[in-house]
């Protein structure tokens, strides 16, 4: 397999923002992306399933729900600055047979709308796919926009699929898929000039199912969402040190594929390492180690995340710098952990 | 006597009468239940199964049905008394009520009963749902209408007022809410708990065609129902039921005001005796 030449340059010069925008890339220097993989995935899908509609709470356009909505006006539902409102719409929506795909940010539907998720959608069972964009630190903007603990809240509700993407190739594969899934899905979204990785990999993504991107003989990596585009760019960065990097991407964080996970962990002399793009607490880290523990597959154990705290405003590059999920961090977290 | 959109002539006095007794057996079952309220809600409930709503008893899920929201989940025990009534959920299932494995579970949930369309108990939940489901059935060009019934208390909720403002924003003629005004929630009268009066201007000014009745008077309920089925403008119709905990059970009716009356366990013989005793023929 090849990697692309901009992949390494972002490893070797990633330039630095500024501002703590609401809104930044988390494409790097020269890699390369695709514009709006949701809603063009979603417009793909809605040609053949009339059943499909769009809402939103006044974010279509940092959802990319605005390119459905110019593709099809009478199918998109702009409910407004109301996340409550959207959720119990949206349950309205399903229970009269469409499939409304949901979005805000994941602030607002983990932290605002969330008892909405599990009483009328999760409770029911109904086929709501939300999907949110700015997931764990993907804004500068400061707390209020940074959904640290989606996935920690969300794997916590009964009936709720939870899938963490990692790059265009994916996302536009998770849509056609979670709308197939008969319940609810809760799915981390990435929007705007989304990077475009995976295909480099031949990577098919299954609902449910964890894959092997790359294998490596002294460090598993076990990551979701960008996390894998990181862990991707480490085990690259690392082959120069001779170090062995595999890579285990698990998008699907609920139901979690325990047998390829356990199976991959089971293999003997390599340190697990679990990445992710959220909170210590309560995500993918803690959800392999419960699994490796009830399991009794007890391998070196390592977990780069975000800290339980609340994390500062800042320019994107720079706080993943300090909270240890930059590519350059993570390489030398993982260099001193062997 | 009314008649109903199925044909059949019904006296609803005589409906809302056997839905209060159907209720009362239910708190004797459990020694409780929030009976205040289902004793104010009752005449409403007869209006809408049995003058007002569209629906088939053996065909819960029928399409073309009226909705019914019960926004309110504490207020179960009067729902499954008039789906009782209604022949949707066997006399017989009313010894179950609030027991282990019963599909009447005290707070109720879609899951466990047919008629009931949404899972309550959280508040403040079914005019958003109603919200979606009108604009649901606006997509489908169905006839179908989303009754949704709430209480006043509700009206505390801002998820409430994300809806109220929603259905006049998508002109949902299609959604008929009906707001239990007891004056009575949990800490206290719902006007001192958090002041919503005057709640008619409010939802006017909200867009809705707005009507205020004594929801214990049936005749003024099925002319507040008829005119808000009937009603030309392009508008969410909101009935506002000023109702008494207890109606129809006078010492219940005349006891210290409370969202949870206290009924000791030789009462509801009592009570039982009372509402047959004002059981009009």
């Amino acid at each position: 397999m090849t990697r692309t030449a901009a992949n390494s340059a972002s490893v070797a010069a990633k330039p630095r923002l500024t501002t703590s925008a609401m809104i930044a890339s988390i494409a790097s220097e020269g890699q390369r992306t695709k514009p709006a993989p949701f809603g063009h995935a979603l417009i793909a899908l809605a040609r053949s399933r009339p059943d499909i509609v769009g809402m939103t709470a006044d974010l279509g356009k940092y959802t990319d729900l605005h390119v459905f909505a110019r593709e099809f006006p009478d199918r998109y539902y702009q409910m407004g600055m109301a996340e409550q409102l959207l959720m119990g719409a949206a349950a309205g929506m399903a229970h009269e047979g469409f499939t409304p795909f949901a979005t805000t940010y994941a602030v607002f539907a983990s932290r605002r709308a969330y008892d909405f998720i599990h009483q009328t959608i999760a409770e029911e069972n109904l086929d709501v796919k939300i999907a949110c964009a700015l997931p764990g630190l993907t804004s500068g903007y400061g707390p209020s926009h940074q959904a640290a603990e989606d996935l920690a809240l969300f794997r916590a509700m009964p009936n709720l699929t939870v899938i963490d993407p990692c790059d265009a190739h994916e996302i536009e594969q998770v849509v056609p898929a979670i709308a197939a899934h008969r319940g609810p899905v809760y799915m981390r979204l990435l929007r705007g000039q989304v990077p475009l990785v995976l295909d480099e990999y031949g990577y098919r993504f299954e609902l449910g199912k964890a894959k092997v991107l790359r294998d490596g003989a002294e460090v598993l990596v076990i990551s979701s969402g960008i996390m894998t585009m990181r862990a991707l760019e480490v085990a690259q960065a690392l082959e120069a040190d001779k170090v062995g990097v595999a890579v285990l991407h698990v998008p699907t964080i609920k139901p979690l594929d325990a047998e390829t996970i356990l199976q991959e962990a089971s293999r003997s002399g390599r340190m697990v390492v679990v990445a992710e793009n959220h909170t210590v607490i309560g995500g993918l880290g803690e959800a392999v180690a419960g699994l490796l523990l009830r399991s009794g597959v007890t391998p070196k154990f390592r977990h780069i995340g975000l800290p339980d705290e609340f994390l500062a405003a800042g320019a994107l590059p720079t706080l993943h710098d300090r909270y240890g999920i930059s590519t350059e961090v993570m390489s030398t977290r993982i260099k001193g952990w062997l | 006597m009314q008649s109903n959109p199925l044909g059949h002539k019904v006296d609803l006095a005589e409906r809302a009468y056997r839905i209060r007794r159907n209720a009362l057996k239910m708190g004797e079952v459990q020694g409780q239940g929030y009976i205040g309220q289902a004793l104010d809600i009752a005449d409403v409930l007869a209006v809408s199964y049995f003058h007002a709503m569209r629906y088939r008893p053996e065909d819960p899920a029928w399409e073309e049905r009226d909705r019914f929201l019960l926004s309110n989940g504490h207020y179960a025990i009067a729902l499954y008394a008039a789906l009782i009534e209604a022949g949707i959920i066997p006399e017989e299932e009313l010894e179950t009520y609030g027991s282990d494995g019963s599909r009447l579970p005290m707070s109720g949930m879609a899951s466990y009963t047919p008629g009931m369309e949404m899972s309550g108990g959280s508040l403040g939940l079914g005019l958003t749902i109603a919200v979606g489901m009108c604009l649901g059935l606006r997509r489908k060009s169905s006839a179908a209408r989303v009754y949704t019934l709430f209480s006043d208390g509700e009206l505390d909720e801002g998820s409430v007022w994300e809806a109220i403002m929603s259905a006049g924003h998508w002109k949902l003629d299609n959604l008929i809410g009906i707001v239990d005004v007891n004056n009575q929630q949990a800490d206290g009268p719902s006007t001192q708990v958090l002041a919503f009066e005057p709640l008619v201007d409010k939802l006017e000014a909200f867009g809705w065609f707005v009507q205020r009745v004594d929801g214990n008077d049936l005749d003024a309920v099925v002319a507040a129902f008829d005119a808000a089925r009937n009603h030309a403008a392009q508008k969410p119709r909101m009935i506002v039921c000023d109702t008494r905990m207890g109606c129809g059970v006078p010492f219940l009716e005349a006891r210290e005001k409370n969202h949870f009356i206290r009924v000791d366990a030789h009462e509801w013989q009592l009570a039982l005796e009372a509402l047959e005793a004002g059981r009009t023929q």
